[in-house]
């Protein structure tokens, strides 16, 4: 996967395009990671 | 608690005057959908954006604030006693951001395209995009942060302790919105240096917006707060009472003290850009006003009317700053904005826009007071435990 | 330009390659440099030149089947108003007395000038703008929303709306003539002009153009070619004898690319996203944890003073009880003492008895 990208608008597009697919991952990752960090919290 | 109050027709000047304003607003709706925006608004090539931006979108976000900041106060911050203004202010950010997404149809040439930004191809370059994911998503964790009192009322245990369940991580993702639409909205202007003037214009826009939508938040909770007093006192449990005090002044020290880190974020845009020159100019001297009358003198107020316990200049500061950050929002995206052209080229709102700002204004307040008379918003349910 | 043709492999790539690709400078906007597609056409407006015949309207009006105009073309009293771009006319040409009325007029567009990176594509939330290979900046309407921030973001004030519309208004500004482009034709407005006011040519060569014909008349010509850099550079580029800003165009509007603009308030976006989390589950993490403190303190505090309680009780009733215990033993010993006395006096009272019986 290559891309060439001419102009500063073509690669902000793609490259924030990008990072708003990481955005949800990273909101679901920090859900899931918090529970798992304070598992032993609930039990108690 | 008063029993007749309920009973009487509460203000019935109230029903005529929502009467005559919804009338007329869908009287505009027709004008609006038959006769587009040239029937019914004063925009024009030079000024694409009039109040239903500059109010409707602007105005109405900042003053939807309130849920986020109360919600972050009493859940993250873990100021409990600030509870019982937690389902107010949601409520009213909810209803804020169901309307300003309603308002915003009246608006786009196209509105049965909103989506397409998600659905057809994204415009991840612009601060709009940013915007319109970040209001969407928000008013989603909105409406699922107001369901328990409808929950509640219609009795549907499970579902509401379910959704009780989620409140800490609603409430992490709802601030984590906020800061992002609140700020980008300021954001949506540093594209245009060339067309706003000077004073308004900074790098810091996102910074500003964000930190006087805390200060809308909280003077919205207060302000708000004495005028549910008011009007349905009858509807409040005694927690409510007892703790409406506490809430007033502790969210009154709050907005002094936001005022006053505003205040200097303020000052110190102007010098960072070195804009000092034009202070002394006409636009200079309005620029003052807001800085000095809208800024600098409600955090002197508030801060008075704290150390004095007076309940009765906490509220007319609320509402001054209320007034404030309406001036402000206006400020930016109408009056400091295209300051370049000549008089002729300039804005000024068609009587048809005021009329469905008001107009949508009206369904706010008669949605909030349906709502409230109904749901537990300014009491417990007695069958549930507070979460 | 060689840099023009950078490569860039996608962050899935950039996850395998490795270091290879780290090397690579993709890591911001900043620090790239982006020139554009390399055999894009411009055009050079040259005001010297321009005789104000508004042919170039009347072509764009054609070639673009817009609808006839109140007055026609050829009627040139219509210059004697200042006009703008509007949703039926793509380009416009003013007249402007800069040097007084007394001299001969002086002759600006107004159009399109299609910026390298241009501020309505960076503004639109749908993309709709693009800034295509031939150097035109396309509108796609059939994704327009209509939010018109396109039009709040041009700082030329280029795009105009179809107001009027109910159903489906749109966007209307210069398209460059993208179609006839593509074909390998000129602009309508280009191909229309009957003196050399227009011209077309790739960007390179027409700023060697303009710089040429400035070099050659530096008494016609002010030595700066509008364009060039302005607003990081447009495919439309302009020579004026006069100052820019007497012939309609702006002067303060810097050489910023709109894209830069925003990219610092975009950049912050993702940090957000990435740090509040943390930062407020840290809040929250600290508050919760100073209430369970709390909790454990009263409890504690409770517990003891209960205990306290108890231990006095207690103490209390060993106390009760011995005192019960002396109480009883004294009421025995009493009791005994009666009953040994009772005896005794029994005993001496049946020895009374006894005597007498005797005697």
């Amino acid at each position: 996967m290559e891309h060439d990208f001419y102009t500063l608008q073509d690669f902000m597009t793609y490259t924030k395009g990008v990072v708003y697919i990481l955005l949800p991952l990273i909101l679901i990752g920090f859900v899931g990671f918090w529970r798992f960090l304070s598992a032993q919290d609930r039990e108690e | 608690m008063s029993h007749d109050a309920a009973h009487k027709p509460i203000m019935s000047p109230f029903v005529i005057v929502t009467g005559i304003l919804l009338v007329i607003g869908l009287f505009i709706t027709v004008m609006r959908f038959t006769g587009g925006l040239a029937a019914t608004t004063n925009l024009s090539d030079y000024n694409p954006w009039g109040i239903w931006i500059g109010f409707d979108l602007l105005v109405g976000v900042a003053l939807a604030a309130g849920g986020y900041v109360t919600s972050a106060a009493v859940y993250i911050f873990g100021m409990k006693r600030y509870h019982s203004a937690v389902r107010p202010a949601i409520l009213t950010g909810f209803l804020g951001y169901a309307l300003v997404v309603f308002a915003l149809h009246y608006d786009v040439g196209q509105p049965w395209r909103l989506p397409y930004p998600f659905i057809m191809q994204s415009g991840t370059t612009s601060l709009l995009f940013e915007v319109g994911a970040c209001v969407a998503l928000y008013l989603t964790v909105l409406f699922i942060e107001f369901t328990p009192a409808p929950l509640e009322w219609l009795g549907f245990k499970k579902a509401r302790n379910l959704v009780v369940k989620l409140t800490m991580v609603l409430t992490i993702f709802g601030v984590v919105l906020s800061t992002l639409h609140q700020s980008s909205l300021g954001a949506l202007y540093l594209i245009a240096p060339s067309k706003l003037h000077p004073l308004w214009y900074s790098g810091y826009l996102p910074v500003f917006f964000f930190v006087s939508s805390v200060v809308a938040g909280l003077s919205m909770v207060i302000f708000e707060g004495s005028l549910s007093f008011r009007y349905f006192k009858d509807k409040m449990d005694e927690a409510h009472m007892r703790d409406k005090e506490d809430v007033a002044f502790g969210f009154a020290k709050a907005a002094s003290f936001v005022l006053a880190g505003y205040f200097a974020i303020k000052v110190i845009g102007i010098a960072v850009d070195n804009n000092w020159a034009y202070l002394a100019t006409g636009y200079g001297a309005w620029f003052l006003v807001e800085l000095l009358g809208f800024v600098a003198l409600p955090a002197f107020l508030y801060a008075v009317a704290v150390r004095d316990r007076s309940m009765t200049l906490v509220k007319y500061t609320a509402g001054w700053t209320v007034l404030g950050i309406v001036v402000n929002r206006l400020n930016v995206s109408l009056i400091a904005f295209n300051w370049h052209l000549p008089a002729s080229e300039r804005y000024f709102p068609h009587w048809m826009e005021i009329g469905i700002s008001l107009f949508i204004v009206t369904i706010g307040v008669i949605a909030f007071r349906f709502i409230v008379t109904r749901m537990p918003i300014l009491y417990e349910h007695p069958d549930y435990e507070a979460h | 330009m060689s840099i023009s043709r950078r490569r860039f492999l996608s962050w899935m790539g950039a996850a395998g390659a490795g270091t290879a690709a780290l090397a690579r400078p993709g890591h911001s906007a900043t620090t790239q440099h982006f020139e554009g597609y390399a055999d894009a056409g411009a055009v050079l407006f040259d005001s010297v030149i321009c005789i104000g015949c508004r042919r170039c309207e009347a072509a764009c009006n054609r070639v673009n089947d817009l609808p006839a105009p109140e007055r026609p073309f050829d009627d040139l009293t219509v210059l004697d108003e200042r006009r703008r771009t509007h949703w039926d006319s793509y380009m416009v040409i003013n007249k402007y007395y800069p040097n007084g009325k007394e001299n001969p007029p002086v002759y600006g567009r107004m159009g399109c000038n299609h910026c390298l990176e241009p501020a309505c594509a960076s503004a639109c939330f749908v993309r709709a703008f693009d800034k295509a290979p031939t150097a035109a900046v396309t509108y796609d309407e059939t994704v327009c929303v209509g939010c018109r921030y396109c039009m709040v973001a041009c700082p030329f004030e280029i795009p105009t709306y179809e107001y009027h519309k109910v159903i489906s208004p749109r966007i209307s500004k210069c398209t460059f003539c993208h179609p006839r482009l593509e074909k390998g034709l000129l602009p309508g407005c280009v191909e229309a002009c009957p003196t050399e006011a227009l011209t077309f040519g790739t960007r390179e060569d027409i700023i060697a153009t303009a710089k040429e014909r400035i070099r050659r008349h530096p008494d016609r010509y002010i030595d700066h070619v509008y364009g060039e850099k302005e607003m990081g550079g447009t495919s439309w580029l302009y020579l004026s004898g006069v100052p820019f800003s007497q012939v309609g165009k702006r002067e303060d509007l810097g050489y910023i690319a709109a894209p830069k603009l925003t990219s610092g308030a975009l950049a912050a976006v993702p940090i957000v996203v990435g740090l509040w989390p943390v930062l407020l589950t840290g809040i929250y993490a600290v508050s919760k944890r100073r209430e369970k403190i709390a909790k454990e303190e009263k409890e504690n505090a409770v517990a003891q003073a209960i205990s306290a309680e108890k231990a006095e009780a207690e103490a209390n009733l060993t106390q009760e009880k011995e005192k019960a215990k002396k109480d009883k033993e004294a009421a025995v010993e009493k009791a005994v003492k009666k009953a040994l006395e009772d005896a005794a006096k029994e005993a001496e009272e049946a020895g009374k008895k006894d005597s007498e019986e005797e005697s």
